[in-house]
């Protein structure tokens, strides 16, 4: 690891928060294709972290590994203090309870409505939600994303970003104390771009939520980062605030940032 | 030395036996064999874990009943009508073929019988069972694929619903309970076929026929033949959503899921049948 690259090394040991996720040293691979290679990050207690990196770097195999829908080859994975990999599936499932993980294909269920997308993990795991009660959560959470009037329409007939919007407010529909959202503004037009970006803050204020966010989009970034991380080749190349980040020499993250900086 | 170099590159080089090149053919071509192989017993293998996490769901105390009566209903009504026309034309086809040679031996009053016979205990069963590794087992490796596929059955996990309940357990048990009927449907119209084809040359009523084919048939004709359905079902769900499951990445493995469910859903019900024509066989 270049721990010359660090802008600020201060920031990766922030005495006073406490860590919520915890990766050391992780390896994953498909075949000959090395994907991660010890990447080591930590997430800490209500911050926003955003992840970013090239199409292919691996970003989503890293938040999938730490939901333990792929296994990593060797490295360890910490989850307010478990290891993610010793879990039995009991444990795992209440851990899962406490992530909520936006897909970056969606993966809306295509036989339900968006109501009954959104009803299938809330009245899984609340169960003592009364009818009346799910229903306004739900109602509430699409409120949120603006598409309370596609409450009981099939996925098929939404838009790309309307099933991207449906899609994030499953996944805040349970309240999670920690959010893995893989590029939630991917597809949007500005303006909702930003709602949804305010909507990430607010999810966080509210719900005091940790947050990893996967982006390309750097106003995103812009407005929620509390904290950013470049991946590179599977590992983490640069950290820092977005300050750092918009001020620094390094080649990589100055194109990442140029090409879409606004004059 | 001037001189003797352009002579030596002139001599032709003696084209020496390419051991070191067949070696590595022979060694490439026996790693892709047991490369084949491999392959062969990570999925036989696949399929006993696959079996294994449906038979532990299918007792986990969570039973999705809504999705179980959603499958059945898709189950019976996606095949009823292809069911309908294929049960009465195997009735018809087997009695206007089989009179004539019947008619020989002057055994035309036999031919209820026979015709009932064959159609409970092989036609019905069969035909069936092939048509639904068509539609059911095609139909449910294509769904699941595309779920796989699409990261749904990944967000069904990570919500903390096991898939395997949800989705398996209730399209392998629809498959399981609905297939038998469909069978015994199949059965009936094709009797009734029969009957109709019975009546194209002289004419037999619907009672004196019916009482013909049934005082042939005994329990023991039936019995395992409605046995062996169960089987069928049991199968055809296995195979299509074990396929779907196990999808690849890509909208490509989604038609694969669908091909290799009917074609090894098709294998497995005419396997089940061998087998259980072999048993019957020796209990009689
Ligand atoms: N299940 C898998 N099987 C095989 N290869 C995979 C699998 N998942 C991801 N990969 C490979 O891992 C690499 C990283 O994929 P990943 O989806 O993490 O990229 P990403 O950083 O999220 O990119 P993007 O920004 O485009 O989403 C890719 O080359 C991909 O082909
Ligand atoms: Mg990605």
């Amino acid at each position: 690891m270049k721990t010359d690259n660090r802008i600020s090394p201060e920031h990766a040991s922030r005495p006073a928060a406490s860590t919520v996720i915890e990766i050391n040293e992780l390896c994953k691979s498909f075949g000959k294709l090395q994907v991660l290679r010890n990447l080591s990050l930590q997430l800490f207690e209500n911050e926003n972290l955003i992840l970013l990196g090239k199409s292919g770097s691996g970003k989503s195999v890293l938040i999938k590994c730490i939901v333990r829908l792929l296994i990593p080859d060797s490295g360890s994975i910490t989850f307010l203090g478990k290891n993610v990999m010793d879990l039995n599936s009991e444990e795992l499932a209440e851990m899962r309870v406490k992530i909520g993980f936006l897909f970056q294909s969606g993966a809306l269920y295509d036989s339900m409505t968006i109501r009954e997308n959104l009803e299938f993990p809330l009245v899984r795991i609340k169960k003592h939600l009364t009818r009346q009660e799910v229903n306004e959560k739900v109602e509430e959470s699409l409120e949120n994303v603006g598409l309370l009037d596609s409450i009981n329409k099939m996925p098929s007939q939404l838009s790309g970003g309307m099933r991207k919007r449906a899609s994030l407010a499953r996944t805040i529909v349970v309240d999670p104390m920690v959010m893995l959202y893989d590029e939630p503004t991917t597809g949007l037009d500005p303006v909702t771009s930003n709602e949804i970006s305010e909507l990430i803050n607010r999810v966080q204020h509210k719900y005091k939520t940790s947050s990893i966010i996967i982006t390309h989009d750097i106003e995103c970034a812009r407005a929620t980062a509390d904290r950013l991380i470049m991946l590179k080749e599977g590992q983490a190349y640069m950290e820092g605030s977005i300050e750092e980040f918009e001020q620094t020499s390094d080649e990589l993250v100055e194109s990442y940032f140029k090409s879409q900086n606004k004059p | 030395m001037k001189v003797i170099r352009p002579l030596l590159t002139k001599i032709p080089k003696i084209p020496r036996p390419d051991v070191k090149n067949r070696a590595i053919k022979i060694s490439e071509n026996a790693i892709k064999k047991t490369q084949t192989a491999n392959r062969f017993f990570l999925e036989v293998g696949e399929f006993g874990l696959f079996l294994w996490l449906t038979i532990k769901a299918l007792f986990s105390r969570h039973f999705e009943f809504k999705e179980f009566l959603r499958q059945c209903f898709l189950v019976g009504n996606k095949t009823l009508p292809l069911i309908s026309l294929t049960g009465v034309v195997i009735g018809l086809v087997l009695t206007i073929q089989s009179r004539p040679i019947l008619a020989e031996f002057g055994a035309v009053s036999l031919l209820p019988g026979m015709v009932a016979v064959s159609i409970i205990r092989e036609m019905g069963p069969v035909v069936t069972g092939l048509i639904c590794c068509g539609k059911i087992g095609s139909g449910m490796g294509a769904e699941l694929g595309s779920m796989k596929v699409s990261e749904q059955i990944d967000a069904m996990e990570v919500s903390s619903t096991n898939p395997m309940r949800f989705l398996v357990v209730p399209r392998v048990l629809a498959a399981t309970f609905m297939i038998p009927i469909l069978v015994l449907y199949a059965d009936a119209l094709g009797i009734l076929g029969s009957w109709a084809g019975a009546n194209l040359k002289g004419d037999v009523t619907f009672i004196l026929f019916f009482t013909q084919a049934f005082n042939s048939i005994s329990f023991s004709d039936f019995i395992p033949a409605v046995i062996k359905t169960f089987f069928f079902g049991a199968a055809i769900g296995l195979v299509g959503c074990f396929k779907g499951y196990t999808a690849g990445r890509g909208t490509a493995s989604v038609g694969k899921a669908a091909n290799q469910s009917v074609v090894l859903a098709s294998v497995f019900v005419i396997i089940i049948d061998l087998i259980a024509v072999q048993i019957t066989d020796v209990l009689q």
